[in-house]
């Protein structure tokens, strides 16, 4: 099992360590999402503190739809998601294997993202602890419930426009728990971050749950 | 107001046995493929009896598609990976040991400089060929190819006759859909045509010297693909393959 | 006449004799319930021990409709999680008809749930939206996500694998739901609406009895609405199925006039 996960999120890895989709277009448009608040609100520097957590997440889930675009659209191209189906691996080994490898390059975006506030917003970081489990587990939440919906979309030639409006709608409550938990990191609210973060783990334990039964399913189906 | 669906195959029946190469010929838009696609597990039938390698494909679909060697329209290869990366890919995937790769990739001459080189950068016919070896080193109890020979030059060519030859000889089974009953006809034993979505049974033109049916080897399994049915989006009905 | 044709032709429309007798009935509840909520029942005013005059006057109305809607919508749901539950269990597609009928009356009524209680929410509470109240946006986001469930329900492929793929989702809408209230609940940790007034007795009798009218009207609607909307999505499902037969008949004759020519076929 374990070997057959390593085997997929390696592929994926390697796939974008090739292309540098994540890297060269997923980190810029989340960048070019904070520049675009920046003109929105004025540049007014203490707005863009006080809601650097709240604009952090949305420019993070906006281009996590895109990653998860990628992670799909490298099985659909040559009909891969066939060779998969014919290959035997078990169905719980590629969702893990794929949402290994999406949470990886979100990971990456989310710290390239996260000196693209220092700079632009001059987000301070208090709580270097709780920022980073909280990061983590927000995007291990957005990974398992990103694969999850991706696979349920496979080939479809509507996956483009419909992924958005199913995807973020279940991605709030990771939007409302990562948002207070960097609050209380960096100091903007006054908040007990811990409880967030504890959320965020719940939410991801709960979607790679789910993704491990549901695969099969969605693979099969779609 | 069929809502996009089609029925590709409606009464087709057809029987191949282990030992045995039968030739899929018919119209474009016949249901070769459908046939094809439906006996690897892709597709679910509609309606009728359908039975691959003693599995019946209304409930066990799993078990069959990691016994056979399907080779479609689409290479199911990445094309950002290198030759080699992806028949190590497919290979592990399957659970195919090294050597037996090393040894599909020799056979469909794609080994050395071939290689290195990224899937998308290879012709139509090299990635034919890639396509072949990942499901050759998983030595398929019984063949899916569609179009083999399309795109492949002429030692490619050959290659996927003695590859059907071979397979054939050693007791699998080979279904075969091909427009070039010239290049096909000599390796096959037998000839089915696929028209308006029946299967009738078309003598050879060529007397072909390959063994006897009947003298095929006993110890496989029926690979029965007896279908009597109908897929939703493309259907079968009455399909008998061993 | 084609055999798809002549099968729908005898199935007849969605209507049977129950039908109309519910449809009539809901009719003229409809009738009473204007009655009761606009004539026989009486402003909200209640005065004070200080014989300051309180209460939702006229607005109280609004209730008698944004009550039984959130009712309906929620339960409408439920029974769609049920039958994205029994599509999954039992692999039937009758659950998948009435999981998808029951999710598009759910959503419309989801959506006026949001409309009549933002025309509430003005004169009551001084604002068309607030942010901070948990049922506000739970069902806000039991709107768009319900949104995302019928937009899987069109996407292509045969009706199995269609079922099972809303199966999945229609269960998921369900658990996200649950987890959107929870995680609203702590970060609101508020919310503007009462208590169930009938359970706290404020409401009196007449207003009590509109209510709780309303509400059971509601659901016959709803009831009403469902039975004639999974009979037209098993009639196209018919439809579809005697399709395939006519389109085998039609590939059939075709192989008959094809059969002399593939012999000499080329690609």
């Amino acid at each position: 099992m374990l070997s057959e996960v390593l085997l997929i999120a390696g592929k994926d890895l390697r796939i974008e360590f090739r292309s540098r989709v994540a890297l060269n277009q997923v980190a810029p448009f989340a960048l070019l999402i904070l520049i675009l608040f920046g003109f929105a609100l004025d540049a007014d520097r203490a707005s863009l503190t006080t809601f650097t957590p709240g604009l952090y997440w949305v420019a993070i889930l906006l281009s996590s739809v895109l990653a998860v675009h990628r992670s799909v659209a490298v099985e659909a191209g040559e009909g891969a998601r066939e060779g998969l189906l014919l290959s035997g691996l078990r169905p719980a080994s590629v969702f893990l294997g794929k949402t290994v490898a999406l949470i990886a390059q979100i990971l990456v975006v989310a710290i390239v993202l996260l000196g693209g506030v220092v700079i632009f917003y001059e987000a301070t970081i208090d709580d270097g602890v709780l920022l980073v489990t909280s990061l983590v587990g927000a995007v291990l939440g957005v990974g398992a419930a990103g694969t999850l919906y991706g696979a349920l979309l496979g080939g479809q030639r509507a996956r483009e426009t419909i992924l958005p409006i199913l995807l973020l709608p279940v991605l709030a409550p990771v939007l409302i728990a990562a948002t207070r938990a960097f609050g209380d990191a960096m100091g903007t609210v006054a908040a007990d971050g811990w409880p967030w973060t504890s959320l965020l783990y719940a939410f991801a334990a709960l979607y790679l749950a789910l993704g491990v039964l549901a695969h099969g399913v969605l693979m099969e189906e779609s | 107001m069929l809502l996009g669906r089609f029925p590709a195959l409606a009464g087709a029946t057809l029987q191949v046995e282990a030992g045995e190469a039968v030739l899929l010929q018919g119209p474009n838009g016949a249901g070769k493929s459908t046939l094809l696609r439906l006996c690897a597990g892709l597709l679910r039938p509609e309606r009728g009896d359908a039975f691959v390698l003693g599995r019946d494909l209304h409930k066990d679909r799993r078990s069959v598609r990691n016994r056979i060697g399907y080779v479609g329209h689409q290479s199911m290869l990445y094309d950002d990976l290198t030759v080699e990366e992806n028949v190590r890919f497919w290979g592990r995937a399957a659970g195919v040991e090294r050597a037996q790769q090393d040894a599909a990739a020799a056979r469909m001459q794609i080994e050395g400089r071939l290689f290195d080189v990224p899937v998308g950068r290879l012709s139509a016919g090299q990635r034919r060929r890639t396509a072949i070896a990942v499901a050759a080193a998983r030595r398929p109890e019984l063949w899916l190819l569609d179009e083999p020979h399309a795109g492949l030059d002429q030692s490619g060519r050959d290659i996927v006759d003695a590859l059907i030859t071979d397979a054939a000889a050693a007791g699998g089974a080979v279904l075969v859909a091909s427009h070039e009953l010239d290049r096909v006809e000599p390796v096959v034993h037998r000839r089915v045509t696929i028209a308006g979505g029946t299967a009738t049974e078309t003598p050879l033109d060529v007397t072909t010297a390959g063994p006897d049916a009947s003298s095929a080897v006993e110890n496989a399994r029926p690979a029965d693909i007896t279908t009597g049915g109908l897929d939703a989006s493309s259907a079968v009905e009455n399909t008998d393959v061993v | 006449m084609t055999s798809t044709e002549t099968a729908v032709a005898q199935r007849g429309p969605t209507r049977s004799r129950a039908t109309t007798i519910l449809g009539g009935v809901v009719l003229i509840g409809v009738a009473v319930w204007l009655f009761l909520a606009f004539v026989a029942s009486g402003p909200d005013i209640r005065t004070t021990a200080e014989g300051n005059t309180i209460g939702q006057f006229d607005a109280v109305r609004l209730l008698y409709i944004h009550v039984p809607l959130v009712i309906t919508a929620y339960s409408a749901f439920v029974v769609t999680a049920i039958g994205s539950f029994m599509v999954l269990v039992k692999k039937s597609v009758w659950w998948d008809l009435v999981a998808g009928a029951s999710a598009e009356i759910g959503s419309l009524g989801a959506a006026l749930t949001l409309l009549t209680g933002s025309i509430w929410g003005r004169p009551i509470w001084n604002t068309w939206w607030e942010w901070g109240d948990v049922r506000i946006l739970t069902t806000l986001v039991l709107f768009m996500l319900s949104l995302g469930y019928l937009a899987v329900r069109r996407l292509e492929g045969t009706a199995e694998v269609r079922a099972k793929r809303s199966a999945v989702v229609g269960l998921l809408l369900v658990v996200n739901v649950a987890i959107v209230n929870k995680s609203v609940e702590w970060w609101a940790d508020q919310t503007l609406h009462q208590n169930s007034t009938i359970a706290e007795g404020a409401i009196a009798d007449l207003k009590a009895f509109t209510l709780f009218f309303s509400i059971v009207l509601g659901l016959a609607a709803y009831s009403w609405m469902m039975i004639h909307r999974f009979r037209l999505a098993w009639l196209e499902r018919q439809y579809d199925r005697f399709g395939i037969d006519d389109a085998i008949a039609a590939r059939r004759s075709e192989a008959d006039h094809a059969q002399p020519v593939t012999q000499g076929e080329s690609a």
